[in-house]
């Protein structure tokens, strides 16, 4: 889990890490689930060794993680604040595939065609399993939004396929 | 798995539909074999010009083929006189169109009641069922609007009530969400989920990956052929978590 994700779970209020597991679980719906649910803890302990976050146990109760009540340092909200402001740009992995169909083609080793169509199933199962997901969230669910967003990366992608399906299908025709 | 040629809903052998000759001879289907099992929604998806709605006009009996045998729930139907065919597509298909092809001049329950009053049903009992069919679309409460007061998505829906007006063996949908935005791409899309679970057998051309993706089964078309095959239910692959950026 991302640290500074963490971190900013914990601007709201100083809290246990169970409360910030339930935040967790509110934004990601289904996809949460798929989460290990001890990460949380493991990602505090780091931010505790390195300042970001204080960790307060619970007066007389025993010394467990849960029961700890975690609250963001000055240097740990610093480094929530700049995480907000930055922009950051999702990585895109499409010259893998680019140079794996052009490659094929290049030494006929397969069908850039097939490779596509292979590509393509895949892609809509995806697709299938997002889109399931997203019709059975709540309106204006926060995990609903998140799986939107999936849905439209995937129809990207399917679309970039499609164009691939044309260029390869007019090479292949010599057209 | 293999569908016996007698339960298949929806069968095509050898298909064809060719225009033109010799230099300009175009295939738009070409030897196209096909078996629609009961209840399943199946999708044929292709570029625009790949001849995925010539292959649904001719399964439909909108069109003849120049080739090929088209099957309905048994019965062959590429050779039947045109008032047979007339008959066939009134009471035992239903269609769905991209541009919705209602009338203007009827409302939404007069729309949806047409093919039941066609069919011969009594004017109270198809009103009776056009108002349940509109509900069961959710547009319960627009029973008295024309399309022209109704949304793009509502006129589909209303489209897809009619198109289930004579309880049809199966509905032909060709790019129903091509003049649809993304939220009423997504009522179309829960409806269409809902009648699969009812068990309405489907057959979906398109090339919005959305709803292809809703289907049993998925057939790629390219040029007038199917090149590819992918059944879509059960064991699921990716993580959904990996999709949106979420590690283990």
């Amino acid at each position: 889990m991302q640290q500074e994700v963490v971190l900013a779970l914990l601007a709201k209020e100083p809290s246990h890490g169970y409360q910030l597991r339930a935040r967790l679980a509110q934004a990601l719906g289904p996809l949460g689930d798929e989460m290990n649910a001890g990460q949380i803890y493991v990602t505090l302990a780091r931010l505790e060794k390195a300042g970001l976050v204080t960790a307060e146990r619970s007066a007389g109760l025993p010394d467990r993680p849960d029961r700890k009540m975690y609250a963001l340092t000055p240097a740990g909200q610093q480094r929530v604040g700049d995480w907000l402001t930055e922009v950051s740009w999702p990585r895109p992995d499409l010259a893998e595939f680019h140079l794996k169909l052009v490659a094929a083609a290049a030494a006929r080793l397969a069908d850039p065609l097939a490779i596509v169509d292979a590509q393509r199933r895949e892609l809509l199962r995806r697709l299938r399993d997002a889109q399931r997901a997203a019709m059975a969230e709540p309106e204006r669910s926060d995990a609903g939004l998140l799986l939107e967003g999936i849905v439209l990366r995937l129809q990207a992608d399917l679309r970039w396929l499609e164009a691939c399906e044309r260029n390869w299908t007019g090479r292949r025709s010599g057209t | 798995m293999r569908n016996d040629e007698n339960t298949s809903v929806v069968r095509a052998r050898g298909l064809c539909k060719k225009y033109g000759r010799e230099a300009g001879l175009v295939r738009a289907v070409d030897q196209v074999d096909l078996d629609v099992a009961p209840g399943e929604t199946l999708a044929v998806m292709g570029p625009s010009g790949c001849g995925k709605s010539t292959l649904l006009h001719l399964l439909g009996g909108l069109d003849r083929p120049t080739g090929g045998e088209v099957w309905l729930a048994g019965q062959r139907i590429d050779g039947v006189s045109e008032k047979a065919l007339a008959r066939l597509r009134r009471t035992a298909i239903g269609f769905v169109f991209q541009a919705f092809h209602l009338m203007d001049e009827l409302t939404a329950a007069e729309n949806v009641e047409l093919p039941a009053l066609l069919a011969g049903r009594s004017p109270r009992a198809a009103r009776r069922q056009a108002i349940s069919l509109l509900e069961q679309v959710g547009l319960g409460d627009r029973a008295t609007h024309l399309p022209s007061e109704l949304s793009g998505g509502q006129r589909q829906r209303v489209a897809i009530a009619r198109a289930l007006s004579n309880s049809p063996l199966v509905v032909l949908a060709d790019e129903p969400t091509g003049n649809l935005d993304s939220e009423a791409t997504l009522d179309v899309l829960r409806l269409f989920e809902s009648l699969r679970s009812a068990g309405q057998t489907l057959l979906i051309v398109t090339h919005d990956a959305r709803i292809a993706a809703t289907a049993d089964r998925l057939i790629s078309m390219r040029d007038g052929a199917f090149v590819d095959e992918t059944r879509l239910t059960g064991g699921t692959t990716g993580h959904l978590g990996a999709l949106a950026g979420l590690e283990g």
